[in-house]
């Protein structure tokens, strides 16, 4: 080990290298000799009844293969899609679950919903017979516009679920809410909504699956973010493929954020028809495809109200919120607007008492599940927005404001009134560390220099908390999850010494390949280039949970340490026994075995090969070979936690913002690879920024067309819409797993949108504008403006 | 299949028959197996699949295969000098971190270069971030991005390519 190399260093990412040269791996490159390749017809339309589908001119087109449509699947008894988290009403009941065929049998439900698969020997046969399929449509009135989707006379989307409502679900006691509330000074109000986003990973989707005759097996390879996931609800529930005839393989993978998590329609029929077929199927999605079938992330319509007292202390909070599930319940939706949203809405506050309703309503849209934060920077926009706005009402200085109600850090471990208990942190620290570098002090200056060139500049705060590292199991449980979250490790060492990390999570992007190996570094003194990360094959690697959110390290990296335990101890028996000593004086530093208090010592890599050629070696208790596994499942939730200030001009003229300097302190506990978490800080900003100023899925509100379905009509963030950030970090180790880690992968995200919203409604309060929503285009901004203009002149 | 058509690829000839509608980047990752190039959109908007025609940096989406007839084509497979020797703007992304999920990679570094190359290996941050337009990222938030052509550019210019 050297400090170069080891925890806490910057360490050039290992996979770089087959990035930058071309010879990544992702599932459109896999070579499959024989591959068959598959288009899927999807529905024009938003609520529509199949009245016939005439497939007979297509299945003569040239190079067809096979066609399937969803009666196929009802005939050959295929499980439908399933939604893996149970949520109970405020009435104990559990979530409405309507059926998620694979493919559509005699109704679609949004734009994009899959109607057949046709397979031919290219891609464009199979596109061009897709075409020749006949389908009859008779289009139904569509239920789109969220605020009005659980209103009397909406448009029925499934009939096991009556009024479009999945479920009306609750959290705190509503009537010691109401009596604060009662009691206060001063109370603001906040009517928002939350933009509905489109995840957009640059890799779209893709599968391909190869049946094998002889054996049986079924190889699905999957664009996943969790492939033994992905096995176990295709096996358990929908294919009825055993588990251990079915290998899922994520190879390299160009992205997640939450969207590649689920269980899909496409991968599902590519693994099925497979063995129908007989030859290797590839399919990959095209980038409009994705925009309508990629579960979208967010779409919530929210009412908030906080109660302050006088001196501007948080009495209460109360939040009502409708949450878009889209046309089906995709695989964790249900979790995210409640366990996910709710529970984080004391933010870094010691508001004593909060309530909130949230109500799951359906609408003939593509699903929504889970994207980067998943209900976490839901919950930071509506706290951050409303103590600012509370700041700004009662002239109370922003940070002062948050200051006044932080939890101190010397009450932690903190219970919240929303069932979390925070583990550890100190947020005055980060929030003087943030003013500080964005010259805070200095704003008011700025702001009258802009003045003077026509320029309304804006400052804004966000301090948010998440809690991530997603486990514990127990609590999974309690709260209706259907599956564990533990992650697993597998550390297996060759007998000359090299070794492969085995691990259940699964790197879209994150460098595990280089953090995972600095960790065995340092604790074990392998050197880098003998350390190799595997991960992402459920017939390699141990079953695992995957990645998502901001798991990866703090239980991944956990479990990885968990079996680095177990091979020190197992190696302190062989040791003892090559060095002739006591098993209990033997100590393990940098890579050496050593005997306490003498100058005998016998490396890692010797003990290693003494285990795999156990000549002179300590049977009687001890087995050959060097190889261990271990599953971590912490005791709780990490949490980090960080302030950001966003500082922008807005020209009044033509509604641009730009944004000029942007700060972000974080808490993530220790950190590993300071290069790499602060990749993901930058990732996880401008996918903020991105949603505060230029995103939004937009949808026909009659027709339920997809307006914003490519990349000319959904704005991304580009380089030019960003200065370079500045980012520091506070530390407060997480005091429950072993490398007192915290997670970095969604704070970004979960943080900004609340910045430069903040910053925004600061550049505008001169003139006069109160509110405005996300994204902040310049349209939306000047249109703004100008009611506010016309406002004053009445 | 019924085209003929025949390039240079990375210094060597390369051959096929293609459709008329086959794009070169179609002709690229199917007929010659090279996939370093990547497809990340249908509107040519993404610049995942930027390769270099006759030195100009070209959306490899927007031109057929039969456009491409007798061109010399670079792509990110023809870059490194040798499997050691990184070309400076490869070695630029690394050290600067400017990638994460490696997906639009090929086509932002090819992007870079010849960016580099059309401003003389002279650039400030506001040009990097402008001439960026046509390349989309969601992993980086582009800021290592920009350090890593900022920084490629003095070392290209040493390196004399």
């Amino acid at each position: 080990m050297t400090a170069a190399t080891g925890i806490g260093a910057r360490v050039l990412r290992t996979e770089d290298k087959r990035f930058l040269t071309g010879t990544g791996r992702y599932v459109d490159d896999l070579p499959l000799a024989r591959a068959t390749y598959a288009y899927f017809l999807r529905s024009p339309h938003a609520h529509a009844k199949i009245k016939s589908l005439d497939i007979s001119a297509a299945a003569k087109m040239p190079g067809v293969v096979n066609i399937f449509t969803g009666k196929d699947l009802v005939d050959a008894k295929v499980g439908g899609l399933i939604c893996g988290w149970v949520v109970k009403d405020k009435h104990g009941e559990p979530h409405k679950a309507p059926a998620h065929p694979v493919m559509a049998v005699d109704t679609v439900r949004y734009v994009g919903d899959t109607v057949a698969m046709v397979v031919a020997n290219t891609y464009d046969e199979a596109k061009d017979a897709a075409e020749a399929i006949k389908v009859d449509y008779d289009v139904k009135p569509a239920n789109i516009d969220l605020a009005k989707a659980l209103d009397k006379g909406a448009a029925q989307v499934h009939p096991e679920a009556p009024g479009n409502l999945i479920y009306d679900w609750e959290i705190g006691v509503k009537a010691d809410v109401e009596a604060a509330f009662a009691k206060a000074a001063h109370v603001t109000k906040l009517d928002l909504i939350n933009n509905r986003l489109i995840p957009n990973a640059m890799e779209p989707r893709a599968a391909a699956a190869e049946y094998d005759k002889g054996t049986g097996n079924y190889t699905l390879w999957s664009t996943s973010q969790n492939p033994h996931v992905l096995r176990l609800i295709l096996s358990a529930f929908v294919l009825g493929i055993p588990e251990h005839k079915l290998r899922v393989i994520a190879p390299d993978v160009g992205g997640g954020f939450g969207s590649k998590i689920f269980c899909y329609a496409d991968e599902t029929m590519v693994c099925w028809a497979a063995s129908r077929v007989g030859r290797p199927i590839k399919w990959t999605a095209e980038r409009s495809e994705s925009f309508q079938t990629d579960c979208h992330g967010r779409d919530h319509v929210t009412h908030a109200e906080l109660a302050l007292d006088k001196d501007g202390k948080f009495l209460a909070l109360k939040v009502e919120t409708i949450a878009n599930m889209g046309a089906y319940l995709s695989t964790f939706s249900t979790a995210v607007p409640t366990y996910l949203y709710a529970t984080l809405l004391a933010g870094q506050y010691t508001t004593p008492l909060i309530y909130a309703n949230v109500k799951a309503a359906l609408t003939h849209t593509a699903p929504v599940d889970a994207y980067r934060g998943a209900g976490r920077p839901e919950a930071t926009f509506v706290i951050e927005s409303i103590v600012s706005k509370a700041a700004a009402e009662m002239k109370i200085d922003a940070a002062e404001l948050r200051r006044k109600n932080f939890i101190p850090s010397t009450a932690f471990p903190y219970q919240t009134p929303v069932a979390l208990q925070y583990d550890s942190g100190n947020y005055p620290p980060i929030i003087d560390e943030a003013m500080k570098i964005a010259d805070y002090k200095g704003f008011e200056a700025r702001r009258a220099e802009a003045k003077s060139r026509g320029k309304l500049r804006g400052i804004g705060f966000s301090s948010y908390i998440e809690a991530c590292g997603l486990a514990p199991s127990q609590v999974i449980g309690q709260l209706g999850g259907g599956v564990g979250q533990w992650e697993s490790a597998q550390l297996k060492f060759n007998p000359t010494g090299n070794v492969q990390i085995l691990t259940g999570a699964h790197s879209h992007g994150q460098g595990h390949e280089t953090t995972f190996a600095q960790l065995i570094h340092d604790k074990l003194g392998v050197p880098m280039d003998q350390i190799e990360v595997v991960h992402g094959d459920t017939a390699t690697t141990p079953f695992g949970m995957g990645s998502y959110g901001s798991r990866s390290l703090a239980v991944g990296g956990s479990a990885i340490m968990k079996a680095a335990d177990k091979i020190i101890a197992k190696g302190k028996k062989v040791a003892a026994h090559l060095m002739e000593a006591s098993v209990a004086d033997v100590e393990f530093e940098n890579g050496m075995f050593k005997v306490a208090g003498t100058d005998k010592s016998v490396p890692l890599a010797q003990v290693v090969f003494a285990a795999y050629v156990p000549h002179n070696y300590p049977h009687a208790d001890t087995e050959p070979g060097m190889d261990e596994n271990a599953f971590y499942d912490p005791a709780n939730f990490v949490y980090p936690a960080g302030t950001q200030i966003c500082e922008l001009e807005i020209d009044p003229e033509t509604g641009t913002t730009e944004i000029v300097a942007f700060t972000a302190i974080d808490d993530f506990g220790n950190i590993i690879n300071p290069m790499i978490v602060e990749g993901q800080v930058h990732g996880g900003i401008v996918q903020g920024v991105g949603q505060a100023l230029m995103e939004g899925a937009v949808y026909d509100k009659n027709t339920g067309q997809l307006i914003s379905g490519s990349f000319m009509d959904y704005t991304m963030p580009r380089a030019d819409n960003f200065p370079s950030f500045k980012l520091g970090y506070k530390v407060t180790p997480c005091p429950h797993n072993p490398l007192g880690v915290k997670g970095c992968g969604e704070a970004g995200a979960i943080a900004s949108p609340a910045a430069v919203m903040n910053a925004v409604h600061n550049a505008l309060a001169p003139v006069g504008v109160k509110h405005v929503e996300m994204p902040a285009t310049p349209l939306n901004v000047w249109q703004s403006i100008q009611g506010a203009q016309r406002q004053a002149a009445e | 299949m019924s085209i003929s058509v025949a390039m240079t690829v990375n210094g060597k000839p390369a051959s096929g028959k293609v459709e008329a509608r086959t794009l070169l980047v179609q002709f690229l990752r199917e007929n010659l197996g090279m996939t370093g190039t990547h497809v990340g959109c249908d509107t040519s908007q993404c610049g995942a699949c930027v390769v270099h025609v006759d030195g100009k940096s070209v959306k490899s989406c927007t031109i057929l295969a039969v456009q491409a007839e007798g061109a010399k084509v670079v792509t990110i497979e023809g870059l490194a000098a040798s499997a050691d020797k990184l070309h400076p703007m490869q070695e630029a992304f690394r050290e600067n971190h400017a990638l994460q999920c490696g997906f639009c990679t090929p086509g932002m570094v090819m992007s870079a270069i010849d960016m580099v190359k059309r401003h003389n290996y002279q650039l400030d941050e506001a040009t990097v971030r402008r001439e960026l337009e046509g390349n989309l990222c969601r992993c980086t938030g582009y800021h290592n991005i920009v350090k890593a052509i900022l920084a490629a550019a003095p070392a290209m210019k040493s390196a004399g390519v």
